[in-house]
């Protein structure tokens, strides 16, 4: 991995580095170790074979203003009211610029043994288990954030327990400069048979070129279920890097939906390891651009045990000059037999001028295994528009339906019902309102 | 299955029966690559200046390039100066003016490989040009090619007798800079065949070059090229062999196919390189870069065969330039044994209207690997165009692999992309199925590769399409226990 | 009802349809058969509206007004109605809003009230009880992952609701086995009464043991080459179609 030649990349964040030591954060040795990685490989650039068709530029360029301290400007309760989830019952952490906001947060009380706090207050019992699952990635913006890490949740279900209601971990974003960073970790981990849903979201308040790079780890035991729904709805001047790394247990089933529909530059890593028998793992997402937007989603998917099920689902539809960018890998082991798994990526450009970059892949070195994938990119179907309209639909309905039902394949997939209809929602009025339909 | 333990060792060391090796009194260059390697080849073939120039500035970009590592293959590193870059049958005096001259070993050699040159046993409608090592040993049918005004001849023939139509495409569609392979190719390439068919002439018989390593430590490094001018058609069938040696032996080629206005190439492969062993040991490195160029309404058709070969690293490809161009990809590979195949294509979009389809069937048993890596692209101004993509993978055993790794690119909203994937393995129930209706495990393995793979065979010339059913076959001997 | 005069229409270059006259009155039912490639399928899609064709000559009058020009839906919203061959999946799109939607787009260009959600699941319940359907049919994406037969039955349902004045049948018998055969012969039989009309295109004759045609007519490249009661289907049954053509 080679460094690019723009500002000093690499000294500033050593500079800044120092500022944590000055401060004596927690976890200095993970802290030092992050940041030497960081020096050694540098940012990634398109010619890493994982950034092929994303370049970080945008976020490289800028100045490294990594948020050491909370915000002072008072954030109203009527920001809170005004975004998505908000009305339903649930309980809130709010992280501002990375730093708990005991004002904004709201939690009650949940079943016994549940803890839902930020992971700042508990780092000392949980040391030994942060970066367990992304320790052995390569990716240089965990390194960046296992070095600058302020805050994030830390959400705990013991065994045979449930969430009583959804945590809704809110992230928002000052963005009053360009270059502000924050730099966020999370830690979920659901023991055996637990079960729980886990909202995220992410929103700017000013329209500053800021940057959140947030790492999210979550573990789940024998038999638990967890359903997580994560949507990230910044500016469009917003640099969002997320990394997402999940360990799971026998037979636990695990949803992950994501919802990419701000950022001017914004991926996922998502990394599933499913190394125990029965484990059904679902990546389900939907991503939405326009102007000059980028949104890259990219996983790969271990297939180590037999018996586990994966499914990818990942939409997009893309306006103006934006670019879609979808990685999928499969890899099935070779004592993974049995194995069910699925990946799907269809695109959708509205304009003359959008790009979809597609990579839908299957590794696979076990015999007995049921693996297929397919990505589609084009307009809508002339011939469902036909017969939509031969059943009385004048054409531009006729469109507007079969783009809902595009929107809607990925919507629908949520389980949790109140949820799921918010966010079909909020998906369609953002189409009607933003997007060239016709 | 019935057979005893025995019989899989003779399914196991019998099936590769190209394995031979011909004493012929041969002329070799020394191993080592250098400028004066460049410089004896190109004298040897009696180049004009421009070839020579052509291919050390080839060479001055490949010392400057680094061995690609992003294939799917694992192998050692390829020294190249312990491979001698030019080796020859020997000749007496001028050399064979015909076929009847030609050393009787050499015919007797193509006649074992089931390609008899001779004019008693020519396959009839089939013009086969003979390449051993790095000559050319004669072209059958020419005359009656010249009549329709069809070039069918070597390469280094062609540079001689055709020099302005070798210098005007050469390096057109593939150039030296393209990849690390080609440029060595463009280097040191030997022969190969040359095809042209004039304006309007549909070519009367199918054209056939049969390539075959013979010699020691010898890379082969052959180079094609293929001009079919306005509204024209060909159909090109080409076939490999080489002896069993426990060295892993290079095989860089590259093929150029130009298909002008409304004209039509089909260009079909079987290849079936010596595998090498159980162990890996041994086999031929078959590297190699094909590409075609299509103008308005033209076609291009790439089938493939692949059933040999320590690894196969090859990707044919189109570049749909023309509007209303159409390119197509029917790939077969299997991998067995240590084999390791990284093929698939490239469709690259630019005009108008464009379509492609790729059909792709990989086969993975004993300890192979076989990936498919293909691209499909589609530019700004290719509006309407059409990509159908299938590839789909079967595995029998459970030490081998099954990779696919598609990418797909579109700027242009018209664009319809399609892509499919499934990876399979042979069902215990289908097996005892056929069992039961009284037939051996291995043919009922056969079978359903050969249903596997039927959309590609059809794609094949018919007296090949048998032959490569029959290769498919031999290629899985001992792949069930 | 229905008034085609001297139709002639092609695809690309190629003329399929080449003088097509046929007349369709109220309360009838018309069976249309012929060869494979004969146009039968063209004409379906002509009268539909569907793109790619070419009206070269002749027009099409329903109830007196030229259809030629309107678009697929205007022609839907006046009361043709087309099942398809080859019903389309539309994954996504579930099928209670998708029938809704186009229900009531029909009922508000006829000028009848729209159905509110409760309504129409309620004629919807009772249309699908009649047909034999079940209720999971609504849950569904429209005709996503369904059967051949059950594709064909959804046509049926959507046409006992749109209650077109002129329902085109395409070779809605194919595939069906002989349940699904009565289910979809009796929803064309209830929705039959004195204002509308029928069209049924079929290869054999075996639907018409279900539909009872009023006239038979046979299509042979592009033409209508013989025209005749039921009892000519039963003809065709039995001799084929040659005689005919060595006639024509």
């Amino acid at each position: 991995m080679s460094s690019t030649t723009v500002i000093n990349l690499a000294e500033e964040p050593a500079n800044a580095f120092a500022e944590i030591k000055r401060r004596g954060t927690a976890l200095l040795p993970l802290r030092q170790d992050g940041l030497a990685r960081f020096q050694e490989s540098g940012f990634p650039t398109t010619n890493d074979e994982d950034w092929r068709f994303t370049s970080l530029k945008p976020f490289t360029e800028m100045p490294f203003e990594t948020m050491f301290e909370p915000t002072i400007q008072t954030i109203g309760q009527s920001v809170i009211n005004g975004i998505a989830f908000s009305q339903h019952d649930t309980d809130r952490l709010v992280f501002v610029d990375g730093h708990l906001s005991s004002e904004l947060s709201q939690i009650s009380n949940q079943s016994e043994g549940v803890i839902v706090s930020n992971l700042a207050s508990a780092l000392t019992t949980i040391e030994d288990k942060i970066g367990a699952l992304s320790g052995k990635d390569q990716n240089p913006l965990i390194a960046l954030n296992d070095a600058f890490f302020t805050d994030g949740a830390w959400i705990h279900i013991p065994a045979n327990q449930a969430l009583s209601k959804p945590v809704h971990l809110v992230f928002l974003y000052t963005a009053i400069k360009d270059g502000q960073a924050s730099h966020i970790r999370n830690l979920i981990i659901a023991e055996a048979n637990a079960k729980g849903t886990i909202l995220e979201s992410h929103i700017s308040l000013g329209q500053a070129a800021a940057s959140t790079n947030v790492v999210t780890e979550t573990q789940l035991g024998d038999g638990s279920n967890l359903e997580h729904i994560k949507l990230q709805d910044q500016s469009s001047l917003a640099i969002h890097l997320a990394s997402l790394h999940s360990k799971l247990g026998s037979d636990a089933r695990y949803a992950f939906h994501s919802f990419a529909l701000g950022a001017q530059l914004s991926r996922n890593n998502l990394r599933m390891d499913l190394a125990k028998p029965g484990i059904e793992c679902m990546l389900n997402g939907l991503y939405m651009t326009r102007g000059r937007q980028l949104a890259d989603h990219h996983m790969i998917v271990n297939h180590a045990a037999p018996y586990c099920n994966s499914h990818e689902y990942f939409n997009g539809i893309l306006d103006d000059q934006s670019r879609g960018v979808f990685h999928g890998r499969i890899l099935v082991e070779p004592e993974a037999q049995k194995t069910d798994a699925k990946q799907t990526n269809k695109n959708l450009i509205l304009s003359d001028e959008a790009t979809v970059n597609t990579k839908p892949q299957l590794e696979i070195y076990a015999d007995d295994v049921k693996c297929t994938h397919g990505a589609t990119i084009g307009e809508l179907d002339n011939d469902a528009i036909f017969y939509l309209r031969a059943r009385g639909l004048d054409s531009q309905t006729a469109r507007r339906m079969l783009m809902h039902g595009f929107t809607g394949e990925i919507v629908e997939r949520i389980q949790h019902n109140t949820i799921r209809d918010e966010l079909n929602e909020l998906v369609w009025g953002r189409l009607e309102n933003e997007y060239h339909l016709n | 299955m019935s057979t005893s333990a025995d019989t899989i060792d003779e399914f196991v060391s019998s099936d590769y029966k190209y394995g031979f090796i011909t004493d012929i009194e041969s002329e070799s260059l020394e191993p080592g690559l250098n400028e004066d390697v460049i410089q004896f080849i190109s004298a040897k073939k009696d180049e004009p200046e421009w070839l020579l120039e052509w291919r050390l500035k080839a060479f001055r970009h490949f010392e400057k390039m680094e061995n690609p590592t992003w294939p799917h293959v694992k192998y050692p590193p390829v020294n190249f100066q312990e491979i001698s870059y030019y080796s020859a049958p020997k000749k007496k005096g001028d050399g064979p003016k015909s076929l009847d001259e030609v050393d009787p070993k050499l015919l007797e050699t193509y006649e074992k490989l089931g390609v008899p040159l001779h004019e008693r046993a020519r396959l009839a409608g089939v013009a086969v040009d003979a390449v051993f090592d790095s000559e050319s040993i004669g072209t059958t049918f020419k005359e009656d090619l010249a009549k329709a005004g069809v070039i069918f001849c070597p390469i280094s023939e062609a540079v001689r007798e055709h020099p302005e139509l070798v210098r005007k495409y050469i390096g057109t569609v593939v150039p030296y800079t393209d990849n690390y392979y080609a440029a060595l190719n463009s280097a040191v390439f030997s022969d190969g065949s040359f095809v042209y068919i004039p304006k309007g002439t549909r070519c009367p018989m199918e054209l056939s070059t049969y390539f075959r390593i013979n010699a020691a430590n010898t890379g082969q490094f052959e180079r094609t090229l293929i001009v079919a001018e306005e509204s024209s058609h060909v159909s090109y069938l080409e076939g490999c062999t080489a002896p069993m040696r426990d060295e892993n032996q290079l095989h860089a080629a590259v093929v150029e196919l130009v298909a002008l206005d409304n004209a039509e190439i089909k260009y079909s492969t079987v290849q079936n390189w010596y595998p090498g062993d159980e162990e890996g040991r041994g086999g031929i490195y078959n590297f190699v870069t094909k590409r075609g160029i299509c103008k308005t309404n033209a076609k291009i058709s790439w089938t493939q065969v692949e059933t040999g070969s320590a690894i196969t690293w090859k990707y044919p490809s189109v570049i749909l330039q023309g509007n209303n161009s159409i390119g197509e990809f029917y790939s077969i590979a299997l991998t067995n044994k240590a084999q390791q195949a990284d093929t698939g294509t490239k469709m690259v979009h630019i005009g108008k209207n464009t379509r492609s389809t790729i059909i792709s069937k990989g086969i993975s048993a004993g300890k192979g690997q076989n990936s498919y890596r293909g691209l499909v692209q589609v530019g700004k101004k290719a509006s309407n165009a059409r990509n159908f993509s299938q590839c789909d993978s079967l595995l029998i055993g459970n030490k081998c692999g099954a990779h696919t790794f598609p990418y797909i690119e579109a700027k242009n909203p018209t664009a319809s992309i399609e892509h499919e994937a499934t990876t399979s393995k042979i069902g215990e129930d289908q097996i005892f199925y056929c069992n039961q209706r009284g037939l051996e495990t291995q043919d009922a393995v056969n079978m359903i590769v050969n249903g596997f793979c039927k959309e590609v065979f059809r794609e094949l010339p018919m007296e090949f399409a048998v032959e490569a059913q029959k290769l498919l076959d031999v290629s899985l001997e001992g792949s069930v226990g | 009802m229905l008034e085609i005069k001297n139709l002639q229409a092609r695809i690309d270059e190629k003329q399929i349809l080449k003088g097509i006259n046929l007349s369709v009155k109220s309360g009838e039912v018309h069976a249309i058969m012929g060869p494979n490639g004969s146009g039968k399928s063209t004409l379906a899609s002509v009268l539909a509206g569907r793109e790619g064709y070419d009206i070269t000559d002749g027009e099409v009058l329903l109830q007196g007004n030229d259809i030629l020009e309107m678009s697929p839906e205007e022609r839907a919203r006046e009361g043709v109605f087309l099942a398809f061959q080859y019903p389309v999946e539309i994954p996504g799109v579930n099928s209670t809003y998708f029938l809704r939607s186009a229900v009531n787009q029909i009922r508000k260009h006829r000028g009848d009230e729209e159905l509110d959600a409760m309504k129409f699941l309620k004629l919807v319940k009772t249309k699908m009880k009649e047909l034999g359907l079940a209720e999971e049919f609504l849950k569904r994406p429209v005709n996503a992952g369904f059967s051949g037969g059950e594709k064909k039955r959804n046509e049926i349902l959507q046409m006992t609701m749109l209650d077109p004045s002129l329902a085109v049948l395409d070779e809605t018998d194919s595939g069906l086995d002989i349940d699904a055969l009565r289910i979809v012969a009796d929803g064309v039989n209830r929705l039959k009464n004195q204002n509308n009309a029928q069209i049924v295109i079929t290869h054999y004759q075996r639907l018409l043991d279900y539909i009872v045609p009023d006239f038979v007519h046979v299509l042979y490249d592009g033409c209508i080459i013989k025209s005749g009661d039921k009892t000519l289907a039963h003809d065709l049954e039995e001799k084929g179609y040659d005689w005919l053509i060595k006639d024509s």
